[in-house]
């Protein structure tokens, strides 16, 4: 694998664990109370559809299914609510995945603004069907976050890959 | 999935299975919060706890006064209510509980309580602060529960204007006002007016104060007129709660079917949360 496509440095194939781990502590991000602050991310979505966009046959709309139900039992939502968004979501990303990975991260950051802001409208639109207030139009603000927040993610998130293979003692990473 | 959840109330059982797993991520992800409010409790100058110790001492010593009468008055009204015949008003069993954090759902005002079905904490509870309701218990897990603040999008709670004793239904209308709705038009409302709660629902004690009517908007074109109303309480704002106990066991099945009526109806809707 590489960065991106266009690219030529070669990565280390991801580690399933790790990918796991990840998102586990985007789920403990998510369940940090944060209460009705504006324009808090969602950290999940936007784990997840990082990794659907770069592992398409590894991850897909069963993690975003647990993840959904997992992060809707956290905040207190509509059992459902996530997970209706995030399968919606990580389809989308799998979908999408061999064309954005051709771009550089802050292009991958503009398809991925889409793409989060899309799952936050589902989950608008199925509790304003179910009879809940509007919160707000702060909330969509979050999404946008979420998208400037996916250009340290690419790196960090691609860390341990960047790893040679062969451990060189004078190299740094 | 979802209407079963929002609905029914099917997959209750569901949600607490997997709060078990998600509590102790739960806890970790709420620790920074408690971190932070602790660190601002520490650093709390000490003038400012002096005053605060002040004005409780005061507080308590008016209190204990009315308190002191309110003995006296119990005893009479025990003997008053004997001579009646009436059944007593149970003294609820209450829990005091501290407000952990805000759900983070924005879609609806609910925060989470410290205790849960271990301190014998059910759904459906009233929650008051010292100075009136705030809301009601809905979800139990065990060592926390979930208060449905008055102010959530229609949250009902049935009331009386003490002005005039008129009864009518509050709603939470979501934006942090609540609002009588389906009062006539011409009904004797006024702006200032104080609302408490009626007890006609077999949850909140009756006399609790809800609400102050902010201002009365009639309009020709509708059969209603449009009352929102201020939170008594600090519906958003507080630390410790009371959490009333069951104010009194339902009353035994009537022998026959006899029409139930009128009561029952309003109660039915304020409990809606609950079932």
């Amino acid at each position: 694998m590489q960065p991106t496509h266009s690219s030529r440095r070669i990565l280390l194939p991801v580690r399933m664990w790790f990918v796991y781990t990840t998102l586990f502590i985007a789920l403990f991000l998510n369940y940090v109370p944060t209460g009705h602050l504006p324009a808090v991310p969602d950290v999940v979505a936007l784990v997840l559809a990082f990794w659907c966009v770069r592992e398409p046959d590894k991850i897909g709309i069963g993690a975003g299914f647990v993840f959904g139900l997992l992060t809707d039992i956290g905040v207190g939502a509509a059992l459902g609510q996530h997970a209706f968004a995030y399968v919606l979501l990580t389809y989308a990303a799998n979908e999408l995945s061999r064309r954005v990975l051709w771009f550089t991260p802050v292009e991958q950051a503009l398809h991925v603004l889409p793409l989060l802001f899309m799952s936050q409208v589902v989950m608008v639109a199925v509790r304003l069907l179910a009879g809940a207030e509007f919160p707000g139009w702060w909330m969509f603000f979050g999404s946008f976050v979420g998208a400037l927040l996916w250009i340290p993610l690419h790196y960090v998130l691609l860390l341990p890959q960047f790893q040679p293979m062969d451990r060189d003692e004078n190299r740094p990473i | 999935m979802l209407v079963s959840d929002l609905n029914m109330r099917y997959l209750d059982g569901f949600r607490k299975g997997l709060s078990v797993l998600a509590y102790p991520l739960q806890m970790a992800a709420a620790s920074p919060a408690d971190f932070v409010r602790n660190a601002s409790d520490y650093f709390a100058s000490l003038v400012r706890l002096q005053i605060e110790n002040k004005d409780l001492k005061a507080r308590q010593l008016r209190g204990a006064e009315r308190l002191l009468r309110l003995d006296q008055l119990e005893q009479e009204n025990r003997h008053l209510r004997a001579l009646l015949e009436a059944r007593d008003k149970q003294s609820a069993r209450s829990v005091v509980a501290e407000i952990m954090y805000t759900a983070k759902d924005p879609f609806s005002r609910k925060v989470i309580l410290d205790k849960g079905a271990q301190a014998g904490i059910e759904a459906g509870q009233a929650v008051v602060d010292d100075v009136g309701v705030i809301g009601q218990i809905t979800r139990v897990f065990p060592m926390q529960s979930e208060l449905t603040l008055l102010t959530d999008k229609d949250q009902a709670i049935p009331v009386m204007i003490v002005r005039t004793g008129m009864r009518a239904v509050l709603f939470g209308s979501g934006n942090g006002l609540m609002e009588l709705r389906y009062l006539a038009a011409n009904a004797d409302v006024q702006a200032g007016d104080k609302v408490v709660t009626s007890g006609l629902d077999g949850v909140f004690l009756a006399g609790l104060p809800v609400a102050t009517v902010a201002r009365v908007e009639r309009d020709q074109a509708q059969a209603f007129a449009r009352i929102p109303c201020l939170p008594a309480a600090g519906v958003e704002q507080f630390s410790h709660v009371l959490v009333l106990g069951h104010r009194e066991s339902l009353p035994p099945r009537p022998p026959e079917a006899e029409p139930v009526t009128g009561k029952s109806g309003k109660g039915r809707k304020a409990r809606a949360p609950k079932e």
